[in-house]
């Protein structure tokens, strides 16, 4: 086993041990932290591979995790009201199902990442930042101007929705879900970065003519990637909303975006874990400073300042000592 | 015997400079074709040309009979063109395996048999491209071309700056592509010694126009040295 193996197994085994501890420990709070650290890695997993596999440094992911959120919401507003989504030309109800809600959150935040990306890849560099930024800006400007929705307040959801054979009203059941679709995800972008598709993508990030001469189209394999980003982002926005129970615009906010990028630069660019690991100093660091002053962020800011001047390869980076 | 590339009269350059100025050339159907000139003649920008990278300004590409006006790089490698760029441009963050992988389309060649073209690869599978020898670089390149299973295979200056019993490996190498497969070839190289070994026809670029075509071993000393400097 290489030395970031290792260091991946230990994250993932520690992100499991902690919650049971807190199980037995009868620290339901504790349990609820780790629950946000895997929804929130999970975000980051998605926006790692198109940053960190792609090259794309996209300030628009809240988009996806909003649509999730969102997904999330409005089918679960619509089945506690017992008011129909829509009657005609044929009835679509809410629901309180998660592998529903996560279906719908999926597929549409591919879709917007499909529509985002086709656009905003025609451009590179700062002018794709800024586009995607723009495009977080238009979905946050529409939430908080969408009263059918709530609007700025943002929607409440009384009870956490269902999933069969589960009760995900007790925070360890619940972290168990979000825990095993992190690991799915951190499956899935193991095996793309390994694939014919993810090494062409890694070559053209390089060396996009040299990968047009063997006969791929960079522009092609970019969106490709940002689709599947955004879907994963997405997944992780519905299981979010899910955690707190409650959505609102903030979900599309610009700083939401960047929180998601944080994880993955504190963790490690292009590393398999370091969105885990990234996610979880965010969430330590929230709990434990957060206590201390309300402007904790400057330490972050400190602490993120230091990692991309010290160590490029952020945690997973300086603990293996850019070994692979 | 059909043609494979058929160049006439292309006029292409950059910015308001122009270097192609009415290059015809032509490589049929499993022929091997020398592309031959000093340095700024215009070699390189006709392959640039017909690889797509670079839009013509006048004249026609035709591969395999179809004109390739306005097509992106990625088309016109899929129409069969496989690119062995100058300063042997592999992927450098990939190991050969993977530099291999990335470009594999389905067909005769596969991994297996470009590691038995170059034993080398094979001992250096897992090593970063980038950590490869010159030559080594060079096979790769070439292995990778012949990994998109082309049916015209384009070599730019595959034995620049290489030492000679590398140089002479990589010839053989060409030499047993070229005895094995059908493949049009169309070579670029500064050696009429080994041109004349492994070519059917060499075409001479001067100042941007093919001065010179005809089988090399007729080419006369005085015009090597007019149009080659040897």
């Amino acid at each position: 086993m290489t030395r970031e193996g290792i260091v991946n197994a230990v994250i993932a085994l520690g992100l499991l041990l902690v919650p049971l501890w807190a199980l037995w420990a009868n620290e339901p709070f504790t349990i609820t932290l780790a629950t946000k650290v895997a929804i929130l890695a999970l975000a980051g997993v998605g926006l790692n591979l198109a940053l960190g596999l792609g090259g794309l440094v996209s300030l628009g992911h809240a988009v996806f995790f909003g649509i999730g959120g969102y997904a999330m919401g409005i089918l679960a507003q619509h089945a506690q009201t017992f008011d129909p989504i829509m009657e005609a030309p044929f009835l679509i109800e809410g629901t309180k199902s998660m592998p529903v809600i996560w279906l719908v959150a999926v597929v549409s935040s591919a879709l917007a990442a499909l529509a985002i990306g086709a656009l905003s890849l025609r451009t590179s560099g700062v002018y794709f930042i800024m586009i995607t930024l723009a495009f977080g800006q238009m979905f946050y400007y529409f939430a908080i101007s969408w009263p059918a929705y709530g609007g700025e307040d943002g929607l409440s959801i009384y009870v956490r929705n269902e999933f069969p054979g589960l009760n995900t009203l007790n925070p360890i059941e619940f972290f168990g879900i979000t825990y095993v679709l992190l690991l799915a995800a951190l499956f899935l972008s193991a095996r793309i970065a390994a694939s014919p598709f993810g090494l062409a993508l890694t070559s053209a990030r390089q060396s996009p003519q040299r990968v047009e001469t063997v006969g791929l189209r960079p522009f092609r394999l970019r969106l490709t990637v940002f689709v599947i980003s955004g879907a994963i982002t997405g997944l992780a926005g519905a299981l979010f909303a899910d955690l707190n129970r409650f959505v609102s615009p903030t979900m599309f906010s610009w700083q939401m975006s960047g929180e998601i990028m944080i994880f993955v630069i504190l963790g490690g660019v292009a590393r398999l874990f370091g969105p885990v690991a990234g996610a979880a100093l965010f969430i330590l660091l929230e709990h434990w400073l957060g206590g201390v002053s309300e402007y904790w962020l400057i330490w972050v800011g400190a602490l993120l300042l230091a990692v991309v001047l010290f160590a490029p390869g952020g945690l997973i980076g300086l603990v293996t000592r850019g070994q692979k | 015997m059909s043609t494979m590339i058929d160049i006439s009269d292309l006029h292409a350059g950059y910015g308001t400079g122009e270097v192609l100025k009415g290059v015809d050339l032509c490589v049929d159907q499993g022929e091997t074709v020398a592309l031959m000139g000093r340095n700024g003649m215009g070699k390189t920008t006709t392959v640039r040309a017909l690889c797509g990278l670079l839009p013509a300004r006048g004249g026609t590409v035709k591969v395999a009979g179809s004109d390739i006006a306005g097509l992106a790089a990625h088309k016109v490698a899929r129409m069969g063109i496989g690119l062995v760029p100058e300063g042997r441009r592999c992927f450098p963050n990939l190991t050969v395996a993977e530099n291999l992988v990335a470009a594999a389309r389905i067909g005769s060649w596969d991994m297996a048999r470009v590691t038995e073209l170059f034993p080398r690869l094979a001992e250096r599978k897992d090593q970063m491209a980038a950590s490869l020898s010159g030559g080594e670089q060079q096979m790769l390149a070439i292995g990778r071309a012949l990994m998109t299973n082309p049916r015209a295979l384009i070599l730019d200056e595959a034995t620049e700056g290489l030492a000679p019993v590398v140089r002479s490996e990589i010839w053989d190498a060409i030499a047993s592509v070229r005895a094995e497969t059908g493949l049009s070839i169309l070579v670029i190289d500064k050696s009429l010694k080994e041109l004349r070994r492994i070519a059917d026809r060499g075409v001479i670029l001067d100042r941007g126009q093919s001065e010179w075509t005809g089988n090399l071993d007729e080419l006369s000393v005085d015009e090597a040295a007019r149009l080659l400097g040897v």
